[in-house]
């Protein structure tokens, strides 16, 4: 009953994702093409692989809205690196790092300071991304080594880009670990019922602390992917992505009152969002008002089964 | 009755350690510097946290009945920019149809937050994360993405927030009568008491015949009125409306809702508290240049604030509760 509830969704999802090939292809001839399609991808990668452990801790019951501020702080500490001389394989370990070291923050506010996630991380996101605005003020910082670049724009093979294939790499990766391991069913098990699990032996409190954890490792992750790509860091950057990391895990199907979701579904939703994006900004529609599209689209994904009546 | 009696204790409690918190630090930065406790400062003090002190007592409501307003400071930009297209579009309208208009969409917004949250029980968070977007995108449609400018409103508008009254401005006058409106209306008023109580313990106010859902209705319409007539407000003080104003202000007033002592649990909260909490980052705030900090600090300081609130708090919780849980059996 419920897997095909979830079926259900993802089947339309791919509609839509089909749909706005469709549509996309129809208003512009050179949207269907590969090169086309490869730079769109772009729109969507360095988000998406933050929605993917994002998607567990919300289905763990948890929720962490700091994740663009890490983003922000991980890509601070690598331009400061940068500025030191540090080289690429350094300035990757810092990034990552510096995401590691924040979402442990939040899982140790969450675990050992008992406080809930979404107090915990609207504090820690004013906190992270009030660290980069004080240590950067109006800076801008850009000295990345040449070699940097190669992160966030470069190319596997052919239309490839090494963006897309770590999305290809961790979404299979998740939804093994997600859908076929017992720490997967855990998950489920605690957003479910987490005193419950509690009893039934699970060690509820590890289990968050790392989903936080690993949260702030790929918010690190993004930032270096986004880093290299824009060649920048201001404290600004990733500003709003909160939303939209946010918006592509409930557009995915995930309850957002935990226990329910699938990676199928996140990475169909990423597509969903990457297409819209991308058709959006060749029409000339401008960011702004994108961001009514996607406000109304997170709405309506969770006011469309409560209308119906199925949670 | 007795644990009533208790709570309050326990509230009042709460409230008197913020203040002497916030005492200490008032003393500390007068002893550093004398001109901090002039009357003309403490004036503006009060002029600078006017607004987060009127939108903080509306937040207060909202998470009262354990809901959220991340749009809060959309709305306020929204209905801003309306305030200020109206003013332009009708110079000589005056000033009270711009507080009606200002006062009015604020409310549908607030409304339709609450109805969402209501009548289809979809977790605040992602309400208001969602509306918060909208309302945004909304000011850009109406506004094309361009200014309003200073030389575009007339002088009635802008004289409104900025005139004077036994030394104090228009602005930190309604600060004050909201607070102790809310002062009076939540010890007095029944609606008030169903608040609490629905915030507190749903079930329990179901049987008792009080409509949970109703109560965040009526809470998200106060907080968005109030969100609105800050709106124009806002815009009249710094004399300028455009598509970013007040563009993550809504993370400082749910700071000062938490360093207030609202408990984001739901169904405690007191006006003083929250009024003390507003106050003391405005203390903050206004102290930084003089200490020689620079104003990039503040969101990390404000950061800071909120987790040591949240974290001595946390500690004397006894009933933890996710935000996403559902409001209501």
């Amino acid at each position: 009953m419920k897997t095909t509830s979830f079926l259900r969704w993802e089947s339309m999802l791919a509609v839509v994702v089909v749909l706005e090939f469709v549509l996309f292809s129809s208003v512009s001839p050179y949207f269907f093409s590969v090169d086309t399609l490869s730079d769109a991808s772009f729109n969507f990668t360095e988000r998406a692989l933050v929605a993917l452990p994002l998607a567990l801790l919300i289905i763990a019951g948890e929720i962490d809205i700091s994740v663009a501020a890490i983003i922000a702080l991980a890509s601070v500490a690598m331009g400061l690196g940068a500025a030191q001389g540090v080289g690429t394989p350094g300035l990757a370990l810092i990034g990552l790092g510096t995401g590691l070291l924040a979402g442990s923050i939040n899982g140790a506010l969450v675990t050992i300071g008992r406080v809930p996630s979404i107090v915990a991380t609207i504090g820690t996101m004013t906190l992270f991304r009030g660290a980069a605005y004080a240590v950067l003020g109006d800076r801008v910082l850009k000295q990345y080594p040449e070699s940097f670049a190669a992160f966030g724009q470069g190319y596997l093979a052919g239309p490839i880009s090494i963006e897309l294939g770590l999305f290809v790499m961790f979404a299979l990766l998740f939804a093994v670990f997600l859908h076929h391991t017992r720490w997967g069913r855990a998950i489920y098990a605690i957003g479910a019922n987490p005193v419950a699990s509690r009893f039934a032996g699970v060690a509820v409190n590890r289990y968050r602390f790392a989903l936080f954890a690993l949260t702030g490792l790929f918010s690190g992750l993004a930032a270096v992917l986004l880093t290299s790509r824009l060649g920048s860091t201001r404290p600004s950057i990733a500003q709003g992505w909160e939303l939209e990391i946010i918006s592509i895990v409930i557009l995915g199907g995930v309850s957002v009152w935990g226990g329910k979701g699938s990676i199928l579904g996140v990475v169909l939703a990423a597509l969903v969002f990457g297409l819209v994006t991308f058709g959006l900004g060749l029409m000339n529609i401008p960011g702004i008002v994108m961001s009514i599209f996607i406000g109304l689209l997170l709405i309506l994904v969770v006011a469309v089964p409560a209308l119906l009546g199925r949670r | 009755m007795s644990a009533t009696a208790r709570r309050w204790s326990e509230s009042a409690r709460r409230d008197l350690t913020l203040a002497a918190l916030a005492l200490v630090l008032f003393g500390a930065v007068t002893c550093a510097f004398p001109g901090f406790a002039a009357p003309g400062n403490l004036a503006g003090l009060l002029d600078d946290t006017a607004i987060l002190i009127m939108l903080a007592l509306g937040q207060m409501l909202v998470i009262l009945v354990r809901g959220i307003d991340l749009s809060i400071a959309a709305n306020l930009a929204l209905c801003g920019m309306l305030a200020a297209l109206f003013n332009r579009a009708l110079p000589g309208a005056g000033v009270v149809p711009v507080l009606a208009l200002s006062l009015a969409s604020g409310a549908i917004l607030g409304a339709f937050n609450g109805l969402l949250v209501w009548k289809l029980r979809l977790p605040p968070i992602v309400v208001t994360l969602g509306t918060m977007s909208i309302y945004r995108g909304a000011i850009y449609l109406l506004s094309k993405g361009a200014w309003v400018n200073e030389n575009e409103m007339t002088r009635g508008f802008l004289a409104f927030t900025r005139a004077s009254f036994l030394g104090l401005s228009t602005l930190s006058w309604l600060a004050l009568g909201f607070a102790a409106a809310f002062i009076f209306a939540l010890r007095r008023l029944r609606v008030a008491r169903d608040m609490y109580a629905a915030g507190g313990n749903p079930e329990a106010a179901a049987y008792a015949g009080i409509d949970a859902g109703r109560m965040q209705f009526i809470a998200y319409t106060i907080c968005g009125a109030i969100a609105g007539l800050c709106g124009y407000l806002w815009v009249a003080r710094f004399a300028v409306a455009y598509t970013d104003i007040a563009l993550g202000f809504e993370l400082q007033v749910i700071a000062a809702c938490l360093i207030g002592g609202v408990a984001i649990a739901g169904g405690k909260g007191s006006a003083i508290g929250v009024l003390i909490g507003c106050l003391f980052l405005g203390i903050i705030r206004s102290s930084l240049p003089l200490v020689g900090i620079s104003a990039f600090w503040q969101m990390f300081i404000n950061g800071a604030v909120i987790l040591i609130a949240v974290l001595l708090s946390a500690r004397s919780r006894v009933h933890p509760r996710s935000i996403l849980e559902t409001p209501r059996p």
